[in-house]
């Protein structure tokens, strides 16, 4: 099957336009040898077909809404998606135009965008906000960038704080690998006593940024306002690294002073999809706005003297810059900005706060009831949001396979990443576990520890 | 409840989300919790308000469906912006990439719990190896400009594991994307621009004298901006490889090679694909992408970790069992988790298997035919600098003796014969450029509709240029203040002190 709207007559009159015989002839700068392949594939399959075969890839897997509970979160989060954002995301005029880069015509996607950068601004307490990154990790490298080129390479150290995510901090050295930084922090502390202001000592006048994680990687709330006055003293910029939906409730990094925030926006509404697309939000200071990333929209008017929207300081971006552009990001996710921002409209100021403080009040009846079991218990005393580290003292991944026995999908296992942490999940609750749920979680597990 | 800004008459077409906001609407009623309440924190810990806007669901609903109302899409009409490959984007693949089974798993679920993710991932980067005659993929990648940034990494990481320090340049021809000096810059590397000759190919004399022992390799897109296949090709990579370079294709313009030269076979080393341009995956106003990259067998070592392997084979009839697997020199990862698994390859995976070998053949064989069609219209109205049979788009040049109109004014004509504008003012080496990109998907009806347009207004250059100047007439929005834009900065709605508009 294919999607090709062409009659045989037509193309044949077509070619005789064109002044060629057939088809093949179109194609006679393509080096003999190697022209028309036959490709190894299977034969094509009609839509009834595609649709069967897809069903059943689908089916093989286990989701976590009709085959497991889950308290799986590590950077990604089950959350309750309200039917609308399926349904604006789902209109063609939408998702099938391009980069909005004829304003007249593309004033939905512009506005769209501008009403997300302002979302985000108002989540994270910035002032302004790109049109998006690929995910929280990219992002957060991108951060690095924007301090890189703030002090014109000339400060090469980056310090980052051991429980921002692990993922994001391998992200961080891949892309640095041609820039002659230093990353420094995540590696130096027992990470069972490690607390934010161990990093301050790193921090000299050599280091252009700090990266921390709110609420940290093991769910923990800090008030890093402290932190980010002994970073400002050394010169450094601090970046925090944000989950969008604990800022309904916690105190904005923009209130404790930070430079940068970024983060994964793929609480706000959008699927979790076996990991993509998500999106990566990126918000700063006005002051830095020259030096960041990405796409920007900005309000103008038009020559009818309407409020409209366009792409502006595209001077920072690779089509005009090429090699000295502040990134080459060019393709971002703005489907999936829009999707967050039509669930951030939805849920409001109240709804967002309400899933929030969900989230928190079921996390800690989890937790309360976890750290009753015999021989289990919280690794960490600090507050935290919807996620904590659970010691269940023996093998993570022998407690995960007698859970998945249960249709329980279990932590994430700490001791793959902090050796200290072997024989410790990290628990995510999401408005999406009943108590049912987290009573189910706690007897399992209960059974465990008597085994 | 609207009001527009008392200091000017400016007129709002549609509010926003924030000036649509009345305290105490609610768009969506959550559950009461069901477990028994824990204290928050002490409240400096907290935030004090949370200035987002308060909506019905009807509001937001009739908000989105009003913005959606101003843009122009594949949907609606042809959009023949070059270089971005506007093609359908089929129905089928809306529903396939939303199976609940796709949906809703995490990506750091135990393998044995995905294994239907895990097939898909892997059947998807043998597909492509074969698509493209390379000997590993990796699909991580989340757009052809982060692909582009694989590509390089890889290309450092290999010169660096022979011990070969001293290379740092890449050769980049002028028509390139932008993309691929900015993504050669993000790795500290020098670029070196190569001009092309007149007939549109790489200029071999200006590439011998670049080619020596510091440098990295060439980024090459090919067929090239202009939409021509490099009648050099094999000569541009023997130069290249023959002073120890590597070979990068820029996959964006592979919509013109399915099923007719696999860019593996020509010798390159390294190429991203563009699955939402080649394989349908749609724009989304600006993404998400997908970005994956092929490498020839010396370089499968250097790919981002993890891939998807296939850990114990299957007895019998029973499949294998997939999971992920680390190359040994990797270069790392390039974002969380494993790519754009539902977005990207959920939608591509349905594309190929849709198609077949045939079907992708005829994929680009119409992609160039289309093309070629148009610029046997047009070539007499419309100057093209390169004019010799194309791929799949060709770059015209939009302005004419004695008018003072430009490729701008014509690109916002079109949109008052309802037709998205070319490419313009790209590549950079063609004055005035407009750079046209039909895609297999347009009809002969729409291709001549078009072309009758672009002829019409050739015509009203010479006698109604104040016409064509003042375009567009008859859209929604008119020409925008770009300079007021970037003078005053108003990138956000949201003010503190503005905020309540009750």
């Amino acid at each position: 099957m294919t999607y090709i709207p062409i009659s045989p007559k037509e193309r044949d009159a077509m070619l005789a336009t064109i002044g060629v015989k057939s088809l093949d002839d179109l194609f006679e700068d393509i080096p003999a040898k190697h022209r028309f392949p036959k490709l190894n594939l299977p034969p094509a399959l009609t839509e009834m077909e595609a649709l069967d075969e897809l069903t059943g890839l689908a089916q093989a897997n286990e989701n976590v809404r009709s085959d497991l509970i889950s308290f799986l979160g590590a950077g990604m989060y089950n959350h309750y998606i309200p039917s609308v954002v399926d349904h604006m995301l789902r209109r063609g005029e939408f998702y099938t135009a391009y980069t909005p880069y004829q304003p007249e015509i593309s004033q939905g996607t512009l506005q769209a965008i501008f009403e997300y950068q302002s979302l985000m601004c108002a989540l994270t307490g910035m002032d302004v906000s790109n049109a998006s990154h690929y995910d929280g990790a990219t992002a957060t490298a991108e951060a690095v960038n924007l301090a890189n080129a703030q002090f014109r390479g000339k400060r090469k150290k980056v310090v980052i704080s051991p429980t921002v995510h692990p993922q994001y901090r391998a992200v961080i050295r891949t892309y640095t690998q041609g820039m002659d930084m230093q990353l420094v922090g995540d590696d130096q502390f027992p990470i069972t006593d490690y607390q934010p202001s161990d990093l301050l000592p790193l921090v000299d006048d050599n280091t252009c940024l700090v990266i921390v994680q709110y609420p940290d990687f093991f769910g923990r709330i800090y008030d890093y306002t402290k932190l980010i006055e002994g970073i400002h003293a050394k010169g450094a910029l601090a970046c925090v690294v944000a989950n969008p939906t604990a800022l309904a409730l916690f105190k904005t990094p923009g209130s404790m002073g930070a430079d940068i925030v970024v983060g994964d926006g793929q609480p706000l509404g959008i699927p979790m999809w076996y990991g993509g697309p998500s999106v990566g939000f990126f918000t700063t200071r006005k002051q830095f706005v020259h030096k960041m990333a990405g796409r920007l929209v900005g309000e103008t008017v038009d020559s009818k003297g309407q409020r409209a929207y366009v792409l502006t300081l595209t001077a920072r971006e690779q089509h005009i810059k090429r090699e000295r552009a502040t990134s080459n990001i060019c393709t971002n996710q703005g489907l999936i900005a829009l999707g967050t921002a039509v669930y951030l409209s939805l849920l409001g100021k109240k709804g967002l706060r309400q899933v929030a403080e969900l989230c928190y009040q079921k996390a800690h009846y989890a937790a309360a009831q976890l750290s009753k079991i015999e021989g289990m218990g919280l690794c960490f005393s600090e507050p935290f949001f919807h996620e904590f580290a659970l010691c269940v003292n023996r093998p993570v991944e022998e407690v995960n396979a007698h859970l998945l026995d249960h249709g329980i999908l279990g932590g994430y296992d700490l001791g793959q990443d902090y050796p200290a942490l072997k024989d410790h999940m990290l628990i995510a609750v999401t408005e999406m576990n009943t108590k049912e749920d987290i009573d189910t979680l706690v007897e399992v597990l209960s059974e465990v520890s008597h085994d | 409840m609207i009001e527009a800004p008392e200091q000017t008459q400016v007129k709002i077409v549609e509010p926003t989300i924030f000036d649509l906001s009345s305290p105490g609407r609610v768009g969506v009623t959550m559950p009461a919790s069901d477990v028994p309440e824990t204290a928050l924190p002490p409240e400096e810990l907290l935030r004090p308000d949370l200035p987002l806007p308060e909506l019905a669901e009807v509001d937001v609903v009739r908000h989105y469906m009003h913005l959606s109302s101003f843009n122009y899409s594949v949907d609606t009409g042809f959009y023949p912006l070059g270089s971005c490959t506007m093609k359908y984007n089929p129905k089928i693949n809306e529903d396939t990439c939303r199976l609940p089974g796709f949906l809703y798993t995490h990506p750091l679920q135990p393998i044995e719990t995905v294994q239907g993710n895990l097939a898909l991932m892997y059947q998807l980067q043998e597909w492509l190896k074969e698509i493209s005659g390379f000997a590993g993929v990796t699909l991580q990648p989340a757009a052809g400009a982060h692909g582009e940034f694989t590509g390089v990494l890889i290309m450092r990481a290999y010169h660096k594991s022979r011990g070969d320090h001293k290379r740092v340049k890449m050769l980049i021809p002028d028509s390139a994307h932008g993309t691929n000096p900015a993504s050669t810059g993000m790795m500290g590397l020098q670029v070196v621009q190569i001009p092309s000759d007149e007939r549109g190919n790489v200029d071999l004399k200006a590439l011998e004298a670049a080619c020596d022992d510091t440098v990295v390799g060439m980024m090459l897109t090919n067929p090239n901006t202009l939409g021509l296949f490099d009648e050099n090709i094999e000569k541009v990579i023997e130069l290249v490889h023959g002073c120890g370079g590597l070979m990068y294709g820029d996959g964006a313009n592979l919509n013109a090679l399915l099923g007719i030269v696999r860019p593996g076979d020509l010798g390159f080393d390294v190429m991203h694909f563009n699955l939402h341009k080649t394989f349908a995956v749609p724009h989304g106003g600006g993404g998400p992408g997908s970005g994956p990259v092929g490498v020839a067998a010396h370089l499968v070592d250097f790919l981002p970790e993890p891939l998807v392997g296939i850990i114990e084979e299957g007895e019998d009839d029973m499949p294998p069992l997939y999971g992920f697997v680390k190359p040994a020199k990797t270069i790392g990862r390039m974002k969380a988790f494993h790519g754009h698994f539902g977005g990207g390859m959920v939608r591509a995976f349905t594309y190929i298997a849709m198609h077949g070998p045939d079907g992708l053949k005829d994929i680009s064989q119409y992609a160039v035919l289309n093309a070629n069609y148009l610029q046997a219209k047009l070539r007499n109205t419309y100057k093209v600098p390169y004019d010799r049979i194309c791929m799949h788009e060709f770059v015209a040049e939009g302005r004419f003796e004695g008018s003072d109109v430009r490729a701008l004014d014509i690109a916002k004509r079109l949109m008052d014969y309802n037709f998205h504008p070319p490419t313009n003012y790209f590549p950079l080496i063609v004055h005035e450029a407009l750079m046209i990109e039909p895609t297999e998907t347009e009809n002969k009806d729409t291709l001549d509709a078009f072309a009758d347009a672009l002829i019409k207004i050739a015509e009203e250059a010479k006698t109604q240029p104040e016409l064509v100047k003042s375009a567009p007439h008859t859209t929604k929005f008119g020409r925008m203040d770009e300079v007021k834009a970037a003078r005053e900065l108003v990138l956000c709605c949201w003010l503190p002190e503005n905020f309540s508009n009750q």
